[in-house]
């Protein structure tokens, strides 16, 4: 069966789609960054997707005045606007919130490259057309260190590319990249396997 | 046939579409768990394609996160912490009323902290997958089930089609070998685990633990084990069952009965990994190396034991980290002053946990410094607690004694850690704020905490062994 056959009309799909990123980049050397920093819990209350990106990193970006911290990375000015963010190892550890990929997609990220992403985070930012980049680490030091340079990512070939025409080929499994590609959903995907569902619930289980 | 992993035979058996080079493999989920948080938008997303939930069923809802843990007021109403945190939750009562879904809400003399609650009805059961917007869904592994949390367009995914898109993981032993020593329990075990792999050393893999400590310890001792294995990375934890897991389930209101119950106990045993069946990993841990464990910095890898020094910052995050907690290399963390001392979650809020914790609050008071809440992490727990007096036990000492709920694990509902303010806890996670903006944890055994509640300061519990005879050991 067609990987893109979808049965139900996809309110999204837009919104899924990511071709390519080009941007300059947002530097978080930090490692091991958790959900609970990208979205702390207290504003997990909402039963909406939007509107979470005033809080993304909420409290490494504000401080308890509610100013500004002006060191933090996503609030100087030259970074205003750029779509990548560059982070250390093990990156959206933690919590399994998905609130975490919506907070940084509407905070305008399209893209994060780092050495290690966790698991879970990993598997929610593809559902969110938030494209999570593993690279050697020495690469990651190495972009880290020129924040400046505009980088193309192309999910297309699997490649991020530097001004100096460095190429990197990133890992990404052919499902997930043709879900990027075609704005397809998975929900959709699993929907046009019902009939395989049903016989396995009537081989297996009691229905 | 090849020799199989407890993973393996798990996953092949809830194969529903194999995965291929083009795509993950189906798998059928057999218990989906909700709670207010993670499910609002999912049920909305259903909602705006038209679909309704595929096996309510084989869904079970609670309410726990954003629950207050104060009881009512005169007029009647929950202390709520926010407006949203109530619609919230009566959005999860409104969604389980439509698609026909079992809800343990706060009239359900069972109602309780998702992965609490659960094994206690007996819906969680050896060989199962399951499945929760949580991540610490880890905790049913304990029973030999393969479970792990999922995000919100997943819980869609399953809501839909009772099934999720999953590339197979790797596997990892985890041996530990050995007896415990007096004042050492599961929590110190999994941090210990944590401190030795790595935040980060079971990414990609789900973990068996294995060996003669893991098969001694009791059914609360294993989930407390398991819960903590995303702590590591890792997707999932699991421990095969055996039969103190059927003693468990023959008790569990919900799991099969009577001749049902011996023909599932004759499928369960066969829930073990074969004799020469390979893991992709394999750590072996002695026990006897094992001591009371607490975390210094702002990630659970983090452990050490309560006598060794702090280490020095190996990197940046760490020096970070260290700034956090306002602490210093070179010194243990004995000795560290408390503000708040927390006892519950799904790693510790459990009936075994809340009786270590009064065995040592009893005929003791908690130093006048500090504020200790005692959170049971389900009404069951509360009910058999308050069949042996332990909250009486817990207000003598000067401590809050709360009604069920995730609490100030998470600090969605309001009882928080203010800034700046150090906590030892029992819950799982450490990061910065998780108890609070600014707050500073200590994650530890239920021991650890009730000891360091009583002394202002964190010390070793195996002091309190020493001066107890060891028979008063629950
Ligand atoms: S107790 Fe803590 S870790 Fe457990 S489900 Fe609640 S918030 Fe999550």
């Amino acid at each position: 069966m067609n990987v893109l056959q979808s049965p139900t009309a996809q309110p999204q799909a837009d919104d899924r789609r990511t071709l390519r990123v080009r941007s300059r980049s947002v530097v978080l050397a930090q490692t091991n960054i958790d959900t609970d920093q990208i979205i702390p819990a207290r504003f997990l209350s909402t039963t909406e997707r939007e509107g979470l990106g005033r809080h993304a990193f909420n409290d490494w970006r504000w401080r308890a005045d509610g100013t500004p911290d002006p060191d933090f990375a996503f609030n100087r000015p030259e970074n205003a606007g750029r779509s990548i963010l560059i982070a250390g190892r093990n990156f959206g550890c933690g919590s399994s919130r998905e609130h975490a990929p919506w907070a940084l997609r509407d905070l305008g990220l399209r893209a994060i490259v780092s050495s290690e992403i966790a698991d879970i985070f990993r598997s929610n930012a593809l559902k969110n057309g938030l494209l999570p980049i593993v690279l050697p680490e020495t690469v990651v030091q190495a972009l880290m260190r020129r924040p400046d340079d505009e980088l193309e990512i192309d999910v297309a070939t699997r490649e991020l590319r530097t001004p100096g025409n460095h190429v990197y080929r990133f890992p990404l499994d052919a499902f997930s990249r043709t879900c990027l590609l075609e704005g397809v959903d998975e929900l959709g995907y699993l929907l046009a396997r019902q009939a395989d569902i049903t016989l396995y619930e009537d081989r297996f289980h009691a229905r | 046939m090849t020799a199989r992993t407890l993973f393996d035979k798990l996953w092949d058996a809830h194969v529903v579409v194999p995965d291929t080079d083009e795509a993950p493999a189906v798998l059928y989920v057999d218990l989906h768990l909700i709670h207010e948080v993670t499910s609002p938008q999912a049920f909305a997303e259903l909602r705006a394609r038209g679909l309704s939930p595929r096996r309510p069923d084989r869904t079970k809802a609670t309410m726990d996160h954003s629950t207050p843990t104060l009881p009512r007021g005169a007029d009647g109403r929950l202390p709520y912490y926010t407006p949203a945190s109530e619609s919230q939750v009566e959005m999860l009562a409104r969604n389980c009323a439509e698609a026909g879904i079992e809800l343990f809400d706060f009239g359900s003399d069972q109602r309780g902290i998702v992965h609490v609650f659960a094994p206690e009805m007996g819906f969680t059961q050896p060989g199962m997958t399951i499945v929760c917007g949580d991540s610490h869904t880890s905790t049913h592994g304990a029973f030999g089930a393969l479970a792990f949390g999922i995000g919100t367009s997943e819980v869609g995914h399953v809501l839909a089609t009772q099934c999720l898109l999953q590339r197979r993981p790797k596997t990892m032993a985890v041996n530990v070998e050995g007896a415990l020593a007096p004042g050492v329990g599961a929590k110190d075990v999994t941090l210990h685990v944590i401190g030795t792999i790595g935040v980060n050393g079971g990414t990609g893999h789900v973990i068996e633990y294995r060996g003669s400590t893991i098969r001694a310890m009791d059914m609360e001792e294993r989930m407390t084990l398991c819960n903590m294995s995303i702590e590591a990375g890792a997707r999932a934890g699991m421990v095969a069952p055996d039969e103190t897991t059927f003693a468990w389930l023959e008790n569990a209101p919900r799991a099969p009965k009577g001749p049902d119950f011996e023909a599932a106990k004759a499928r369960w045993r066969e829930l073990r990994t074969d004799p020469d069946a390979r893991f992709d990993a394999e750590v072996t841990i002695d026990a006897a190396d094992i001591r009371p464990t607490l975390t210094w910095g702002t990630h659970p890898g983090t452990a050490i034991a309560v006598d060794r020094a702090i280490p020095e910052a190996a990197d940046a995050a760490a020096q970070k980290g260290l700034d956090y907690m306002r602490l210093a290399p070179g010194l243990s963390l004995q000795g560290t002053p408390v503000d708040v001392v927390f006892v519950g979650s799904c790693t510790n809020g459990r009936l075994r946990d809340l009786r270590e914790v009064a065995q040592v609050l009893a005929g003791r008071r908690i130093a006048a410094h500090v504020r200790m809440l005692v959170v049971p992490g389900s009404e069951q727990v509360k009910r058999e607690a308050e069949a042996e007096g332990i909250p009486e036990i817990v207000r003598a000492a000067g401590a809050e004694w709360r009604e069920p709920g995730c609490s100030m694990c998470i600090a969605m509902n309001g009882d928080l850690v203010a800034p700046g303010q150090l906590a030892v806890s029992t819950s799982n996670r450490n990061f910065e704020g998780r108890q609070g903006p600014g707050s500073r944890t200590l994650l530890a055994s239920p021991l650890t905490a009730a000891w360091a509640a009583v002394h202002g300061h964190v010390a070793d519990p195996r002091e309190f062994f020493a001066r107890q005879p060891q028979r008063e050991v629950a």
